[in-house]
Order: structure tokens, then C-alpha cells, then sequence
């Protein structure tokens, strides 16, 4: 049996937590430095090991949230009260703190500047994490592709990053970003309300004959949801490209 | 429960493939349809992680973690080239 | 092994009782959700319970004649391979004693089968003399689909894998064949008080 080149390894290292940033009641950002991290495509996400002192281990995958460019390595996790992992990570890590990660993993939900565009970007709750990634990446080379965003979340209590994606939003050329709120909204709310469906999709996606690439990432009921409609739509499944998340993370 | 997708075991993949394999083309063998690991559905809470046909549901991979030693078994997806070597069972140890 | 993440548990609550918890298990006091495959959800007017195979002649329950049988309520404790231990979880069935009563077999294993495809193979010693039930109820309310409802095999003295969720059989064999996971690695018997987690254990 013959292989063509050496087998690589995703190698496990540590990690030190260089400070944590509040981005919702809920979620927090871990900012890292890695002890050998070798770069990553925008769209990735990393593999995340805690052991207790028995040795008992849990595992769980994170997207990354900062850009290639960016000087850290900055994962953003949204906290589940009945999570195992993620309570810890946002909770009881602390800067100072080593955190065990491999990565970066994943080569299907990468964008990066040659696959141009126009980008739609659908997200579910802590789903618009790799789209902060993309966004980062794409200012920084300096890309022209257009991007419509569409995030759907419970409320704007709940929308991860908005300060920034506010800023984005504003002065950013060729981004265009629509917030969709599902439970809760302030009474002069000018933006969309309830869940994505056929209708918000036509109104914000790209037209059909656009062709655009599409990147879907949130819970795997949104992602299922959201992918099926846009292909009824008449949007090439072929140019959809998904990532769900679990009910406690992936 | 809601099944992920073939991104959720990009890793243990790439442990045993020596290769990052969410973009990698397969067929399902009980139905015929051609796709990307990255979109199998995928049930992690398992004794292994089993990954399905998203359309006929039928088992394409089954990656069990035995005595620390990565198993994977292809035998419901016939990989495309640059992949369709056979991978032995038995991979390297996870670390 | 890894370096120790400060501060971190898991989500596993102190042992009560040592010898309640076989060897590389954790206590839990949640009912943790685990499949191969997606939920499936037999109208229970199409669904029956089957025992055939090696036997003399097959039997078949449909659902409310399956409730209409001796039912037996029992709190059992039990181990997932995957390392969580729940105690005193109570539940409401069907003994396999009595489903078997009438059976006429010389077959020494069986193989119980499941919407959906899920597998499992036990040795028939290993359902009888009060050791295994179809269980439709837990904790005193119908049991849901996630726990395998409307009807699991509860075999409560091994691995949990080995009551299989949504069944609707078994299949009496003179052999000992593999199912799902047996087939991928794990032990044909499964008994974790010692540590039968992989074929070779």
C-alpha cells in the first residue's frame, strides 16, 4: 500500500489563556497564545482537551473566531448551563491558565480571497463565530468580495460581537449585515423578526443568478432549515457550504 | 437527537488519514450518493461516532476509539482518489 | 497524559458508594442521551414485539397487547461504556422471562434488533432469571423517544449499549454473532464490573 507523502500529525499543545473578553452574558472570548501555532484559513476551528486530576478527559471542537491576520488565536464560547466543558471555559479558566488544543482543523468551511465571491454568510446564535474569522481575514487582504450576513439570534442581548459588527456594518465597504431577533426585541426595532425562513432568505440572499457561496453555521436544525430553503430557492447546493453545531457545542 | 456533520471528527480523521479529509468525495455504498465527508451526518454521542448518508441515512464511516488506538471503518463509503487506498485498522495511537 | 486543566472536574458528582460504581466510571445523576442514528418514531400501531429465530414457533405482540402482560417495575443501576453511571434509575416492563415463557428454543444466543437497524448480541443466559426486560416506562412516565421509548431492552448487569434502544425483537441464535458495536470492537459480552469494554478485554 502506497502513500505519497508523510502522514502529517495534528499535534496537541498547550495553549496560555492571555486574557478573557465578556461578549454576552453567555459567551466569552478566550484569547491565546499557543506554543507553536502555525497559522490558520479563516472558517477553521481547533479541537479543545480538558483533563481532570484523575485523568478523566472531555473533548470539544471550537471555531476560531480571530482572523489569520490577527496577532492571537481567540476562540469565543457560548456557555451551557448543562455543558460539561463549556461551563469551565467560561467560568473557571482564567488568564494565566493553560489550555490543551490541537489545530487548525477543518478544509471544507474555509473561505479565503480566491474563492471570491459574493459571500452569503447565514449564522444561528454562536454559528456567526467562523464569520468573524472570514470578515477579519477579508479586510485584511483586502478583498473586494461582497458579503451579505444574515445572523439570526434570540435577542440583541444575545448578538455576539455586535459592537463590532455594528462598526463593520457602518463603515465597511461591500458588507452588508441583517439581524433577524427570534424572542425578544426593543419596540423601535427597525431590523427583521422571528426566524429565518423563506421570505427573510429571498428578501437578504443574494439573487440566485449572483451564484453566490454560501456558508451556513449554527445549531444543525438551522443549518438543515436554512440550507433547505435556500435550495428551494432555486440557490446551487453545490456552492452551500454548512456547520452544525450540537446541542452542546460540536 | 440532531446529528452534526463531518466537521465535528476532522480531527480524529486527520489522526488517522495523516490528512485533513472534510473535503474528501466518497460514495455511500448503500445508496449511491456521492459527497463530502464534511456534510455526513454525524451522531458523536455514541459509543463512536457514527457518520450517515444525509440521504439515506444508511452508516458510511464508524470511528471507535478502542484501548486508545484510533479504528476507523469505511466500508459504507467508497472514497474517491486521491483517498481510495485502503487505511489499515489500527492507526496510529491517538496521543 | 495530558497536563491537568486547573480547576476542572467534569460534570461527574462525588462516588456515594464505591462498590455501587464498576471499575473507570464516573457517577452521574443526569440521563445522558447517546445514539448511533436518528430518533425513530414507530406509530405504535405499527409497532410489535418479536421473538423468532431458533425457535419452534415465532411470537409477535402488538403494542397493546404487549402492555396487556405482566409487567414488573424494578430500580436497577446502570453503566454506559462511554464511563457515566446512573443508580436507582426505576423502570416499568415487560420481563424477557416472561416474554420467552412459551418459547420453545435450544438457541443459546440472541441477537436484539431495532427500529432504525441497531444491533446487539447477548448470550441467553445473559435475559433470563430475572436479568432483562422490554421496558416501556421510566422514572414512572412513558419512556421517551431519546431514551429509546416507546419500548428499550434493558439488560441492566452490562454495558448499557447492550439495551438497545427502540427495540422490536429477538432473533434466538445457536451462535454468537456481533451486532453494531460488537462489530466495530466492543466485547461480545460487556460485563462492567470487569471492565468487558473491547473484544479482548
Amino acid at each position: 500500500m502506497a502513500r505519497a507523502a508523510l502522514p502529517r500529525r495534528l499535534n496537541w499543545q498547550q495553549a496560555k489563556v492571555v486574557e478573557l473578553v465578556e461578549e454576552t452574558a453567555q459567551t466569552t472570548s478566550i484569547v491565546l497564545e499557543p506554543a507553536d501555532w502555525p497559522g490558520h484559513q479563516a472558517g477553521q476551528h481547533v479541537d479543545v482537551r480538558l483533563t481532570a486530576e484523575d485523568g478523566y478527559q472531555a473533548q470539544r471542537s471550537y471555531s476560531i473566531a480571530s482572523g489569520p491576520e490577527d496577532e492571537h488565536l481567540v476562540l469565543t464560547v457560548e456557555r451551557l448551563d448543562d455543558g460539561e466543558v463549556s461551563p469551565y471555559l467560561v467560568g473557571v479558566l482564567q488568564p494565566g491558565d493553560e489550555l490543551e488544543l490541537r489545530g487548525p482543523i477543518g478544509g471544507y468551511f474555509v473561505w479565503e480571497q480566491s474563492l471570491m465571491g459574493p459571500l452569503l454568510l447565514v449564522a444561528g446564535g454562536s454559528g456567526i463565530v467562523p464569520f468573524r474569522s472570514i470578515l477579519r481575514h477579508r479586510a485584511a487582504v483586502g478583498s473586494d468580495a461582497a458579503v451579505h450576513l444574515l445572523y439570526s439570534t434570540r435577542s440583541l442581548d444575545d448578538v455576539i460581537y455586535r459592537k463590532e459588527l455594528d462598526a463593520i456594518g457602518a463603515a465597511v465597504d461591500g458588507v452588508d449585515i441583517s439581524l433577524t431577533l427570534t424572542r425578544d426585541w426593543p419596540d423601535d426595532w427597525s431590523g427583521h423578526r422571528g426566524r429565518i425562513d423563506r421570505q427573510l432568505l429571498e428578501e437578504v440572499a443574494w439573487p440566485t443568478t449572483q451564484q453566490p457561496l454560501t456558508y451556513i453555521c449554527g445549531p444543525s436544525g438551522f443549518v438543515e432549515s436554512a440550507a433547505g430553503t435556500l435550495v428551494g430557492i432555486g440557490h446551487d447546493p453545490s456552492r452551500i457550504r454548512t456547520e452544525r453545531f450540537g446541542p452542546t457545542g460540536k | 437527537m440532531d446529528a452534526v456533520d463531518g466537521n465535528a471528527i476532522a480531527g480524529e480523521l486527520f489522526d488517522v488519514f495523516g490528512d485533513e479529509m472534510t473535503t474528501a468525495v466518497g460514495t455511500c455504498a448503500h445508496c449511491g450518493a456521492t459527497g463530502v465527508i464534511a456534510e455526513l451526518r454525524v451522531y458523536m454521542r455514541a459509543p463512536g461516532a457514527v457518520a450517515r448518508c444525509p440521504r439515506c441515512d444508511g452508516v458510511t464511516i464508524v470511528l471507535v476509539n478502542v484501548r486508545g488506538s484510533a479504528r476507523i471503518d469505511l466500508a459504507g463509503f467508497k472514497l474517491a482518489p486521491p483517498h481510495d487506498h485502503p487505511v489499515l485498522a489500527d492507526q496510529r495511537p491517538v496521543s | 497524559m495530558s497536563p491537568v486543566s486547573r480547576g476542572f472536574f467534569g460534570r461527574r458528582r462525588p462516588v456515594g458508594d464505591p462498590a455501587r460504581i464498576p471499575p473507570g466510571q464516573y457517577l452521574t445523576s443526569d440521563f445522558p442521551v447517546l445514539s448511533a442514528g436518528p430518533t425513530p418514531h414507530t406509530p405504535l400501531d405499527e409497532w410489535s414485539f418479536t421473538i423468532h429465530g431458533q425457535v419452534g414457533e415465532a411470537m409477535s405482540w402488538p403494542w397493546e397487547e404487549f402492555l396487556a402482560l405482566p409487567s414488573e417495575t424494578v430500580t436497577v443501576d446502570i453503566h454506559c461504556v462511554t464511563k457515566w453511571s446512573k443508580l436507582d434509575t426505576t423502570w416499568k416492563g415487560v420481563s424477557v422471562d416472561t416474554l420467552l415463557q412459551d418459547v420453545d428454543t435450544s438457541a443459546e444466543y440472541l441477537t436484539a434488533w431495532s427500529d432504525g437497524g441497531y444491533t446487539t448480541n447477548l448470550a441467553l443466559e445473559d435475559v433470563t432469571d430475572g436479568k432483562a426486560w422490554v421496558a416501556y416506562e421510566y422514572g414512572g412516565d412513558p419512556l421517551e423517544a431519546e431514551h429509546g421509548g416507546p419500548a428499550r431492552l434493558l439488560v441492566p448487569h452490562l454495558y448499557f449499549w447492550k439495551s438497545a434502544k427502540w427495540v422490536r425483537g429477538l432473533t434466538l441464535t445457536a451462535d454468537d454473532e456481533p451486532g453494531f458495536w460488537e462489530t466495530y470492537g466492543y466485547h461480545n459480552h460487556g460485563d462492567p464490573w470487569l471492565e468487558q469494554r473491547y473484544q479482548g478485554d
